[in-house]
């Protein structure tokens, strides 16, 4: 087991050097500068480059640039968005924003697709099951972006205009971050629910149909206690094993809801680096999701060999 | 009371009542295994009804414009944000050209004009532009499903037929590619080629056939330690005949499964993409541009980005209930994706 997670925490670590160096190489060689004014004169711009050291041969570039962020965590000054600031100040101040509304989507998702899903387990191949069903498949395929259209059109416009008062703001607001973190949440969320209630009801259906319930019914408990004491724990597990899916819907999802209710997270700040060519905040934040979403997938693949001994053993024998 | 499924509600034990049926054995009728899975699918309401809706799209997006005489780009200055107007169906009130109790195509003296889904702020045809924007969703859908094929299924079935340290490389080069988020791949190639469709068409060759690489090398290995390959070695089948004849048909089954699930996550990127501005670029039109312009004036004249919304939700669903129905019929043991 140990040797297994070494190996895995290596390769992890491999592919984030590998994703920092592609992402190096691969804007070195694209089009557009980060000066692209054109009033600016070649003698200024070879000033600006000098001054950002754009001007040294790439490799001794690349190895100045690897120790910034290993050694230092310091990814360069952002060149067009806000001149001048250190991109990782830039990102102290969104990442937070962008990390509770991913939490908080996680959390509401998770909850709200663990309940649906009992449900549609508990009261299989009734009206309950098909209406959980619906809505898991609805979620699962109408993406993100057009939840969060109609949320904000109709709670956020329609509603209110109905009402004569405004339930949730309509775009975010400093002032009250809770408030108007509720619709991006919900819109965020109805991915990880249709997920989470899918996979969930496979899991509680066969976990249902096994013997052991069976056993526990034929000692005499009363159904709550089958279903939350026994059924519930192992059908919980493997929900474990969709939250590497899930940050990556998570990711995206941010990048479009971010930018429709208007949140200054680092979605919307990618989305915004990638049309003015600001590369030291495109690779940033690649590098960012990159590890986030590699930290997931390592936790979930540890987690889930110490909680599934049956996975442990399999990979013993290898 | 009692919160257990149909099937426990009758005791653990109980004694079998006599009856004529429980004396008979019942012989049942042999089916193929594609016959056995097709009548599945058929029984699959949802399946069957996403399947029949697919194909309607289908023949909007190759018919719908053809039929008009706009096309996607072409501008008409006076005939901007018009509501949706359908000849006959006018008559019973809907899709007449009102919007807010006014007719706006009477008001603008365009009284013999129809606009079925209506216009955009820059007069374009709604109707023409949707059903373009379709066709680069179809493509995409086609794309996905001839990487796997094609990409997915080579890469899977070398590293299982051949293993060994063959295997072990290339399954550590798959690991790191998929360390790395769709979304930082799509970003990179954006940056490099602009946005446009060779982007996105990039990124999904980079990314879009690791899972099913993944399900042929594990079926492959489980399937060639099997006494049927070895009759076959000893018959003296070549490797060509073990791969295409042999291991392939076996597989199939799943490789549709995978193949169909693949469809509506690469819809959903070109959609998304286009929608933040990384995709297509206007004038070109796809179902994310669409719903971008829309999103713009969508207070105003909600009904620019109503048709793109609905055609994008209806495509979507159809090939997700497609998928589904398929893996139930095909692989019922199969779990949820």
């Amino acid at each position: 087991m140990i040797k297994y997670i070494l190996n895995r925490i290596v390769l992890s670590f491999l592919t984030l050097l590998i994703i920092l160096s592609v992402l190096f190489m691969l804007l070195e060689f694209m089009p557009g500068s980060p000066f692209n004014d054109e009033k600016l004169k070649i003698e200024q711009k070879e000033l600006l480059y000098k001054k950002y050291g754009l001007d040294k041969p790439i490799h001794e570039r690349f190895v100045i640039y690897l120790k910034n962020v290993v050694v230092k965590g310091d990814f360069g000054v952002s060149y067009a968005i806000e001149k001048n600031v250190p991109v990782t100040k830039i990102l102290k101040d969104r990442m937070p924003i962008s990390i509770r509304l991913g939490i908080q989507a996680l959390i509401f998702g998770t909850l709200i697709g663990i309940i649906l899903a009992f449900i549609s387990a508990i009261y299989k191949n009734t009206i309950w099951d098909s209406i959980t069903t619906v809505i898991a498949i609805v979620g699962i395929s109408i993406p993100s972006f057009v939840f969060a259209i109609g949320l904000s059109y109709y709670l956020g416009y329609k509603l209110p205009k109905l009402l004569h008062f405004s339930l949730f703001p309509l775009t975010y607001d400093i002032d009250n971050v809770f408030k108007s973190s509720i619709l991006p949440t919900i819109a965020l969320s109805m991915f990880v629910i249709a997920t989470v209630a899918r996979f969930m009801r496979t899991e509680l259906v066969e976990v249902l149909g096994s013997e052991y319930i069976l056993l526990a019914e034929a000692k005499g408990l009363n159904s709550k206690k089958v279903i939350f004491r026994h059924a519930f724990r192992n059908a919980v597990i493997p929900v474990i094993t969709v939250l590497g899916p899930l940050t990556v819907g998570l990711m995206t999802g941010s990048l479009v809801i971010e930018r429709i209710f208007t949140i200054p997270g680092i979605g919307d700040l990618l989305v915004t680096a990638i049309s003015v060519n600001d590369f030291n905040i495109v690779i940033a934040i690649s590098f960012f999701y990159s590890m986030f979403y590699i930290a997931v997938v390592l936790i979930v693949d540890i987690l889930y060999g110490l909680i599934d001994p049956r996975i442990r053993i399999a990979k013993g024998e290898q | 009371m009692n919160i257990l499924p149909n099937e426990h509600k009758n005791k653990p034990f109980e004694r079998a009542k006599k009856n004529v049926s429980s004396k008979q054995d019942v012989v049942y009728k042999e089916l193929s295994f594609w016959k056995d899975a097709r009548l599945r699918f058929y029984q699959n309401k949802g399946a069957v009804l996403g399947m029949i809706f697919i194909f309607i799209i289908v023949l909007f997006a190759v018919l719908g414009p053809l039929i008009s005489s706009h096309t996607y780009k072409s501008i008409e200055t006076d005939h901007i944000n018009l509501p949706p107007r359908i000849p006959i169906i006018e008559k019973i009130g809907i899709f007449d050209g009102e919007s807010d109790g006014m007719n706006v195509y009477k008001e603008n003296n365009l009284e013999n004009v129809y606009y079925w889904f209506g216009t955009d702020n820059l007069g374009r045809d709604i109707w023409t532009r949707v059903w373009v924007g379709t066709r680069v969703s179809l493509y995409i859908a086609i794309l996905a499903v001839v990487i796997d094929m094609f990409i997915g299924i080579g890469y899977g079935l070398i590293a299982g037929y051949i293993g060994g340290k063959l295997d072990s490389g290339m399954q550590r080069f798959i690991e790191i590619l998929s360390g790395i988020p769709n979304l930082v791949v799509v970003t990179l190639f954006v940056l490099v080629f602009n946005p446009g469709i060779l982007s996105i068409s990039l990124a999904l060759v980079i990314t879009g056939w690791i899972g099913m690489s993944r399900v042929v090398r594990s079926q492959v290995l489980k399937l060639k330690e099997l006494d049927f390959i070895l009759a076959s070695k000893t018959l003296g089948a070549k490797t060509p005949t073990l791969l295409f004849v042999d291991l392939l048909p076996n597989i199939f089954g799943q490789v549709i499964i995978m193949s169909m699930f693949s469809i509506p996550n690469a819809i959903f990127y070109e959609a998304f993409l286009a929608f933040i501005g990384l995709g297509l670029q206007p004038p070109m039109a796809s179902l994310g541009v669409l719903i971008n312009d829309g999103y713009k004036s969508i207070l105003v004249y909600p009904h620019i980005i109503a048709t793109p919304v609905i055609v994008l939700g209806i495509l979507m669903l159809c090939f997700n209930l497609v998928a589904d129905g398929l893996r139930d019929a095909l692989d019922p043991k199969m779990k949820e994706l």
